[in-house]
């Protein structure tokens, strides 16, 4: 074994083989054996799919709402289980707090909880009404933000919600938060 | 194992020494069986000819049933009366021994009800800051390496009802029921993240699901490089629907919200989204007024299954403490057991291997002397946390927190050997 590359002949041929044994052993890519099936997305078809709205306001669709239109929407679908006033129903309690965040029964509000402005969208579109999902129009949802924010004391009753204005809201408890991770 | 058992004895006067007596049944069931009673007349009459051994048993069947005897181990439901698909139901912690969940009992929490997914229908999509975003299908993914791992899944709010002023009487899967373990097989997500290619800005991925109300959870793109998965199969069997059919992402010892179901998309992003449930629901109100948010690991906990709330001991003499510890930081280390309210512990037998984020099982032979009794279990995982009492835990996060406990559970024995919820 020592002497195996003794001729001239035999020590180019060595040379070669070592040249080439780097690409015949070299590892696999950490990705060869990985089956790569993922089809891309169709941008336009992803585009109109997409439901997260950022505290920022990205993903926030074009559209307007009112605080009176708000009303009217929030008496139709959400009062049912809410309550008219967003308080006293079987679902969670909207508005109306009074027992403080330091009390061991706070409450726990829109108005008195709730870090950021722009979860309402992204919470009301993707969720509400329950008996109908997704089904709200863009305007719609953003006249229930309007009017439950209203009824937070949080925007004055001739407010408008749109893409600009619902992220520009500072909510009262935005910093009542210690981040953990 | 044999060993540790009798040093744990030693060191434990109250518990049994040498010379257990015949393994047999001590606990009463607190339900009596019905449709048993044919059976049961016939061993009246005739103790020695029971009917099954005489007529034809049942034919095979295609995907076989629990016992008509065992109808009462079942999940504990308690929904939204004005919407029956929100709430939760519990896993029957009481009735199960050994680890594994079965996929039936698994605990269930759903906001809008359980979708029934057409599997050829369904896509998941990872998008947002990634080189390409794309999409992947059923019969795609199950060509994916895939690995398979024994977790636990635990809601942030199992428990919640110790934060109450008072011990509330019920079954332990009743309370403390929103935990269940199961063996889940599924694609590393960071082989599909790779092949998207994330872009460097990318620091939260927010999971969603494609039930009604396509629920959203932001979760630290670390995590999700470092052990997630994309689940497809639960127990061996594919995911049962409520358990989120035809996939739903793993977070190995975090909360269970974040293990979102139904699985649709992945957006990667620069910063969490801030959705309803992880600002709202899901942090945890501090005697401050100022709330936890993010807090995902769920702690370090146990629980005496058996003996357990309205269970009875029907004689003094020596009786099998079972129980279930876990942690999301890894392996359960060590779990003690006092049957004098903390006084003294002594170190339960482990169930071998203890795997990291896992249940462990643990047991304790007790001689009850037939006095009154209060049984504990503290657990400790493999990173030193140590299961807090109840009190230290209230010292340090008030009552308001709502998720994430995991204090020290009492059973107090009373001298007729009923056992009740204690603090």
């Amino acid at each position: 074994m020592t002497d195996w590359y003794r001729t001239a002949t035999e020590r180019v041929l060595a040379l070669v083989l070592l040249a080439l044994l780097p690409a015949c052993t070299a590892p696999a890519t950490p990705t060869t054996d990985r089956p790569q099936l993922g089809v891309a997305a169709d941008p336009d078809l992803l585009g109109r799919q997409l439901l997260n709205v950022f505290p920022d306001g990205r993903g926030l669709p074009p559209g307007r709402g009112t605080v009176a239109d708000g009303a009217r929407l929030f008496a139709q679908h959400c009062a049912g289980c809410h309550g008219r006033d967003g308080r006293g129903g079987s679902a969670d309690e909207l508005t109306g707090a009074t027992r403080p965040l330091t009390s061991v029964d706070a409450d726990k509000t829109i108005g008195s909880y709730w870090p950021y402005a722009t979860t309402l969208f992204d919470f009301i579109r993707r969720t509400k009404p329950m008996n109908a999902p997704g089904t709200l129009e863009a305007d719609e949802v953003y006249a229930l933000c309007a009017w439950l924010l209203h009824a937070n004391g949080i925007v004055q009753a001739d407010a408008v919600i749109d893409a600009h204005t619902l992220p520009a809201i500072r909510m009262p408890n935005r910093d009542g938060f210690i981040r953990i991770e | 194992m044999k060993r540790s058992r009798d040093e744990s004895l030693e060191q434990f006067p109250v518990a049994a020494g040498s010379g257990l007596p015949e393994r047999r049944r001590f606990l009463r069931r607190g339900l009596i069986l019905a449709g048993a009673t044919s059976a049961a007349d016939t061993l009246a009459q005739n103790p020695g000819d029971l009917p099954w051994l005489h007529v034809p048993g049942q034919p095979f069947s295609t995907y076989g049933q629990p016992s008509p005897y065992e109808r009462y181990t079942a999940r504990r439901i308690s929904s939204n009366r004005a919407v029956a698909g929100n709430g939760v139901s519990f896993t029957p912690l009481e009735e199960l021994e050994g680890t594994v969940t079965p996929n039936g009992l698994h605990f269930e929490r759903h906001h809008n009800g359980v979708p029934q997914i057409d599997p050829e229908r369904h896509r998941l999509t990872v998008h947002g800051r990634v080189r390409q975003p794309l999409s992947f299908d059923m019969k795609s993914l199950l060509r994916y390496p895939m690995r398979s791992q024994m977790l636990f899944i635990e809601c942030g709010g199992n428990s919640n009802a110790g934060w109450h002023a008072e011990p509330i009487q019920r079954p332990v899967g009743s309370v403390h029921g929103l935990v269940s373990c199961a063996e889940w097989t599924g694609v590393p997500l960071s082989i599909l993240l790779d092949e998207a290619g994330v872009d460097d800005s990318a620091s939260w991925v927010i999971a969603e699901g494609a039930d009604a109300g396509a629920m959203n959870m932001s979760i630290p793109l670390a995590k999700m490089r470092d052990d997630c998965m994309v689940a497809l199969y639960q127990n061996g069997e594919r995911l049962r629907p409520e358990n989120g059919y035809p996939m739903r992402l793993i977070v190995p010892g975090w909360e269970g919200v974040l293990h979102v179901k139904w699985l649709q998309r992945l957006e990667l992003a620069d910063q969490p989204v801030m959705s309803r449930n992880e600002t709202s629901k899901y942090t945890e109100l501090q005697p401050s007024g100022k709330a936890r948010q993010f807090t995902f690991t769920m702690d370090c906990k146990s629980l005496i299954t058996s003996p357990s709330h309205g269970q009875a001991l029907s004689r003094s003499g020596v009786h099998q403490v079972s129980g279930l510890a876990w942690s999301g930081h890894g392996r359960i280390a060590r779990v003690e057991v006092s049957v004098d309210g903390g006084m003294t512990w002594a170190d339960a037998v482990l169930q071998s291997p203890a795997q990291p984020r896992c249940f462990t099982r643990f047991r304790m032979p007790w001689r009850w002397d037939g006095r009154p009794a209060l049984l504990k279990s503290r657990a400790t995982d493999e990173a030193g946390h140590v299961q807090p009492e109840r009190v230290a835990l209230l010292a340090e996060r008030g009552r308001a927190g709502y998720f994430h406990y995991n204090a020290i559970v009492a059973w107090a024995v009373d001298d007729d050997g009923l056992v009740s919820h204690s603090y």
